[in-house]
């Protein structure tokens, strides 16, 4: 029997489990942009679905979005090996924030069981938060298939909440694929990493890991520990630097910034050098969409793989010139999801020919 | 030849509801029935550091224990009771510095001295975050509370037990009879460790210290086992006071235990068998002398229906008694002493736990286990595997997975009455009754101890002198567990459910239903076009974290997305989390009885918030006639502890979002 809210038809859309939004995607769209809660939770719920008969819907409200406003958040990639306290310090950066008027979107990362397909969306629970808070959310989404990567859904939810929330904070798993997705959704990249762990610092000196825009030493409340902590990163950054890993020219210098989320210590400086950041982003020529272009680039082409396999990349002329023409499409205005389908049906028509 | 009987342990039951006068009652009256000491259950406020009239109180006032908000209180709960004589014991934790203080200046206000004051503070915060789920600050503040409740009574109290280290709790969440013993000594040397660092204690008087801790520890239905459990642990502790403590007194070195038997494995079904259940558990710590309890308390034949009604604690007492003065065990010397078979289990255990002691020191100790939450995902684990033995019939519970038909149960024929309940107007009468309080109180006095307490919170003195100043000021419960969290902050324990592996056969009948779940939580996400989200919740200040954990990741294990966010979160957090997470399906577990409080709370928040669509199921310790009365409000299904079979549960909640999102 469905439930009252169903049958009226009023809060159908994007409801747990339909896709149509009832009202129109339009109206969903602009109630996002108010930063409507139940609006916000609706439209991810339409972004998550991956039927074929919600795919339109998505791009129109993408469309939408993107179209109406201005700068899309700012979005920042959270990213660390397990256990450093990612979780802990997105609540803690987003109480801060907050007493700073700034509303904060987050989208936790968790992976998917191989065997059963399910998961269990942990972050969540480290994030303590003020339930009647209007500008506070947060959607845990699982990696689902991809392995390592991030969700499918993560980088649509993460445009649904750039439209909502002035900052957009995106917590990854951590492993595997998830570093490098997450360079492409994120206008700036944290790398969190915790005292005494030398993890990190190894990757950076090796050049394994690229460079991310801020570092972050977290559990400073460890004093001495972290203390050590920064300034072997700093020795790692120079070491980066002079083997000519870092654009040792580049105007952005990487900040170091030792924080805590138990105690609250360095978040003040943490917000600082995230909108420095943020800052000169947008100065650049270009500004951020420069920089989320390329982003937008592996996304499309990423997107397109997944649907139709390494058979259709190469059908369309192999990685390379998809790439290519991927970038001059969406520098044209096109967006992601709909090339996709452009591309697909490509394949699709150049199957049936062939 | 008869030798002389040995004295027999102490024989409590752990008693308190309602308010402290009518505890008072009680105490008065199990006293006068020739039981030998008190055992103090407070309400899960007074345990959690709130007081009646916080909003988090909501549905607890009085409800499993007797809530003491200030020294008025604790006038009321020792009423007619001589301090000086009587042997307390309190189960008290994070609080326990606070409701001692408040205990002790009592005796100061009735001219007793606190140097004669017998009894036990529980104080073991570490399977707080493990199990017990009633901590109010983070590991490490809390364990300095610990100490400085120690250091303070084995200097001023000196007959105290400042602390009873716990493995009854490990074992409630699932330990097995090696992990109880590894994790309760890891949580012992982490106590000693940190009271030898405050630096308080002369390495001269450190023995004493040792001396006086003592340890709460379980005894399941495996009941031979367990008493080789027993009996390990009477050599670890001996091994580690010698051999990391230096303490050459042999008597300083023995292990003191007082017992409360099993409960988890007390059934819904055929309840009248748990009666025999308790009496053999309590053969494991009663028949080897030379490993037998100081005290014991035994659970009631209804535990798994809801609070113990007097009678039924009584019939529990009585079988302590008929043990003691009827049978002939006190008058024998220890009975397995040179047992081959005992022996060797006793070492297979030994063996065992301390191979997990050392893991777990060299891996930092217990506090850093807690908060890496490597413990807790342990026991979460070892929960899941004896659940799964006992669904798959491996591992026989009688009346429940075995001979479940029988002749009806005559005790049970009224099954509404067939425990306590607590009048829901006990909550009002301690808010007026706080409001008295407060408004009679010296407020300039109550604001001065009470700055004094966070000025001590923050250098890293003992707190005990400014609590028992502030206890004769007037404070509240709520304030000084109020003014620590300002200095401290507050804490989430690790869940243990998301790095726990599930071992899920991989033939047989169950595992065919598991895949067939599998396929149907699948196709379901391919016509929802996700996966099915559920949300499981824990409202209230109830700690019993068992079935959420077990729902959660049996969820995950046939294929659910699953958001579980650990215990005590209130009701509009909840609907919160389900609006942001887009969730299917909301599932609220509650033991404590305040189901009645917060589940409609929690329906008409989700109502206000658009998502009456959404379904709600409940779980926990549910009297049929709330079931009826939650079902009417709206809640799609009631499970409680007799639906064993997740598979069976999990089932369902396909079948349920499957109708209502799906149809
Ligand atoms: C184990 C236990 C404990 C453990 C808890 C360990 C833990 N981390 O969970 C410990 C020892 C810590 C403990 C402590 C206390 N306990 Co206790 N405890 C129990 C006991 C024996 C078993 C509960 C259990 O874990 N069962 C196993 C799990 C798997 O079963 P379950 O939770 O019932 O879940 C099943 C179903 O109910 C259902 N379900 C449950 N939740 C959900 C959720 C969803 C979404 C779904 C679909 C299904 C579902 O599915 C599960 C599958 O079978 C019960 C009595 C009993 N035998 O039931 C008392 C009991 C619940 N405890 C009780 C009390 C009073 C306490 C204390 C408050 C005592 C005190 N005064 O200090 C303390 C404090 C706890 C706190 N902080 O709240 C009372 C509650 C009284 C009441 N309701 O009126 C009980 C009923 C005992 C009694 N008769 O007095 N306890
Ligand atoms: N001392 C200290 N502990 C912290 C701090 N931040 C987080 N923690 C603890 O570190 C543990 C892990 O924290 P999380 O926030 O879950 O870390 P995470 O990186 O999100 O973990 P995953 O999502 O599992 O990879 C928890 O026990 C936290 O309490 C901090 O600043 N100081
Ligand atoms: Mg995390």
């Amino acid at each position: 029997m469905p439930p009252e809210g169903a049958r009226d038809g009023a809060p159908s859309g994007g409801a747990p489990g339909s896709a149509a939004p009832a009202g129109g995607v339009d109206a969903l769209a602009d109630a996002v942009l108010q930063g409507d809660k139940r609006a916000v939770a609706r439209a991810l719920n339409l972004v998550e679905d991956r039927r074929p008969s919600a795919r339109d819907d998505v791009a129109a409200l993408l469309e939408r979005l993107a179209a109406s406003d201005t700068d899309g958040g700012h979005r920042v990639g959270m990213t660390g090996p397990p256990g450093v306290g990612k979780s802990s310090l997105c609540a803690a950066l987003g109480r801060t924030l907050r007493e700073a008027g700034r509303s904060v979107g987050v989208v936790a990362i968790d992976p998917s069981s191989v065997r059963s397909g399910g998961s269990l969306l942990g972050d969540r629970a480290r994030m303590s938060f003020d339930p009647g808070d209007e500008g506070f959310f947060v959607r845990s989404l699982a990696t689902g298939g991809q392995a390592g990567g991030l969700s499918y859904a993560a980088n649509s939810a993460a445009r649904v909440l750039g439209a909502a929330f002035d900052v957009v904070l995106i917590e990854t798993t951590g492993v595997g694929q998830s570093e490098t997705d997450v360079m492409h959704l994120a206008d700036t990249v944290a790398l969190v990493i915790q005292p005494g762990s030398g993890d990190a610092l190894q990757f950076l000196k090796a050049g394994i890991m690229e460079i991310p825009d801020v570092l972050i030493v977290n559990k400073a409340d460890q004093v001495a520990l972290a203390r050590r902590a920064v300034s072997d990163l700093r020795g790692a950054l120079r070491a980066a630097k002079s083997a000519g890993l870092v654009d040792a020219g580049a105007a952005w210098e990487v900040p170091i910034v030792p924080t805590s989320a138990e105690t609250g210590r360095g978040l003040d400086s943490l917000a600082h050098q995230l909108a420095l950041h943020h800052a000169y982003l947008l100065a650049a020529p270009g500004g951020v969409r420069a920089r989320r272009l390329r982003g937008d680039v592996e996304w499309t082409l990423s997107l397109f793989a997944h649907t139709y396999g390494a058979h259709g990349v190469s059908t369309l002329g192999g990685r390379a010139n998809l790439r290519l023409e991927v970038r001059q499409s969406l520098e044209a205005g096109e967006t992601a999801l709909r090339l996709v389908d452009t591309l697909g049906q490509r394949y699709l028509d150049a199957l049936r020919t062939a | 030849m008869r030798r002389e009987r040995d004295r027999p342990w102490i024989m409590r039951t752990y008693a308190g509801h309602s308010t402290a006068q009518a505890s008072n009652a009680l105490y008065r009256s199990n006293l006068s029935r020739g039981q030998t000491g008190l055992s103090v259950a407070f309400d899960l406020p007074t345990q959690t550091g709130y007081d009646g009239d916080d909003p988090l109180a909501r549905g607890e006032v009085g409800k499993v224990g007797v809530p003491v908000a200030h020294l008025g209180d604790m006038r009321a709960l020792f009423e007619g009771i001589p301090l000086d004589k009587m042997n307390t014991s309190m189960t008290i934790n994070a609080t326990a510095a606070w409701l001692l203080s408040l205990y002790v200046a009592l005796a100061e206000e009735r001219g007793v001295d606190p140097r004669v004051l017998r009894g036990t503070t529980q104080n073991d915060i570490i399977k707080e975050y493990l199990s017990r789920g009633t901590y109010a600050f983070p590991p490490a503040a809390s364990m300095r509370l610990t100490t400085d409740l120690i250091t303070y009574t084995v200097a001023q109290v000196p007959k105290w037990n400042p602390i009873n280290v716990c493995s009854y709790h490990l074992q409630e969440a699932g330990a097995t009879p090696a992990q109880e013993l590894a994790y309760a000594l890891v949580t012992a040397i982490g106590v000693l460790d940190a009271v030898k660092a405050t630096g308080r204690v002369k390495d001269e008087d450190f023995a004493t210290v040792v001396g006086r801790i003592s340890f709460f520890v379980n005894a399941g239905i495996r009941f031979v086992e367990e008493m080789c459990k027993l009996r390990a642990f009477v050599e670890l502790w001996d091994r580690i006071t010698r051999e990391r403590y230096g303490v050459t007194d042999p008597k300083l070195r023995r292990f003191r235990y007082g017992v409360q038997v099993n409960s988890l494995g007390l059934t819904e079904q055929q309840p009248e068998n748990n009666i025999i259940r308790i009496v053999l558990e309590m053969l494991a710590v009663t028949l080897s002398k030379d490993a037998r309890a100081r005290a014991v308390q035994l659970p009631a034949w209804n535990e798994a229906l809801g609070l113990p009604r007097p009678w039924d604690q009584q019939w529990s007492l009585r079988a302590q008694q008929i043990l003691a003065f009827e049978s002939d065990l006190l008058e024998h010397e220890d009975l397995f002493n040179g047992s081959p078979v005992v022996e060797a289990r006793t070492r297979e255990l030994i063996e065992e736990a301390w191979a997990e002691v050392e893991d777990v020191l060299e891996h930092g100790g217990a506090i850093e286990a807690v908060e890496s939450g490597y413990i807790k995902q342990k026991l979460v684990e070892s929960n899941a595997a004896r659940i799964a033995r006992i669904e798959a019939g491996e591992q026989i519970v009688v009346g429940v997975n075995k001979y479940e038909k029988g002749a009806p149960c005559p005790l049970t024929e009224n099954l509404d009455d067939a425990i306590l309940t607590v009048d829901p107007a006990v909550a009002e009468a301690q808010k007026k009754a706080l409001d008295a309080w407060r408004s009679a109180r010296d407020e300039g006095a109550v604001r001065e101890a009470l700055d004094r307490l966070r000025e001590v919170a923050r250098t890293s003195d003992s707190l005990m002198d400014a609590s028992i100043a502030a206890a004769h000021a007037g404070v509240t419960t709520g304030e000084w567990a109020g003014a620590l969290r300002d200095v401290f902050g507050e804490y989430r324990a690790p869940t243990g459910v998301a790095g726990a592996t599930l071992h899920s056969p991989s033939s047989g009948a169950a595992a065919e239903t598991v895949a067939e779940l599998r396929e149907r939580v699948a196709a379901l996400a391919e016509r929802m076009g996700r996966r099915p989200k559920l949300l499981v919740g824990k409202p209230g200040l109830d700690g019993h974290s068992n079935g959420a954990e077990q729902i959660a990741i049996k969820a995950r294990d046939v294929g659910f997305d699953v958001v579980y966010e650990g215990i005590r979160v209130t009701p509009e957090h909840i609907v919160a989390s389900a609006l942001e997470e887009g969730a299917h399906l909301v599932g609220l577990s509650i033991l404590s009885g305040s189901h009645l409080e917060l589940v409609p709370s929690v329906v008409e928040q989700m109502r206000a918030a658009g998502l009456g669509d959404v379904p709600i199921i409940v779980g926990g310790i549910i009297p049929d006639a709330d079931a009826a009365k939650l079902r009417s409000l709206g809640v799609a299904r009631v499970y409680t502890p007799k639906d064993f079979a997740l598979n069976a549960i999990m089932s369902d909640l396909v079948s349920l979002v499957s109708d209502t999102h799906a149809a």
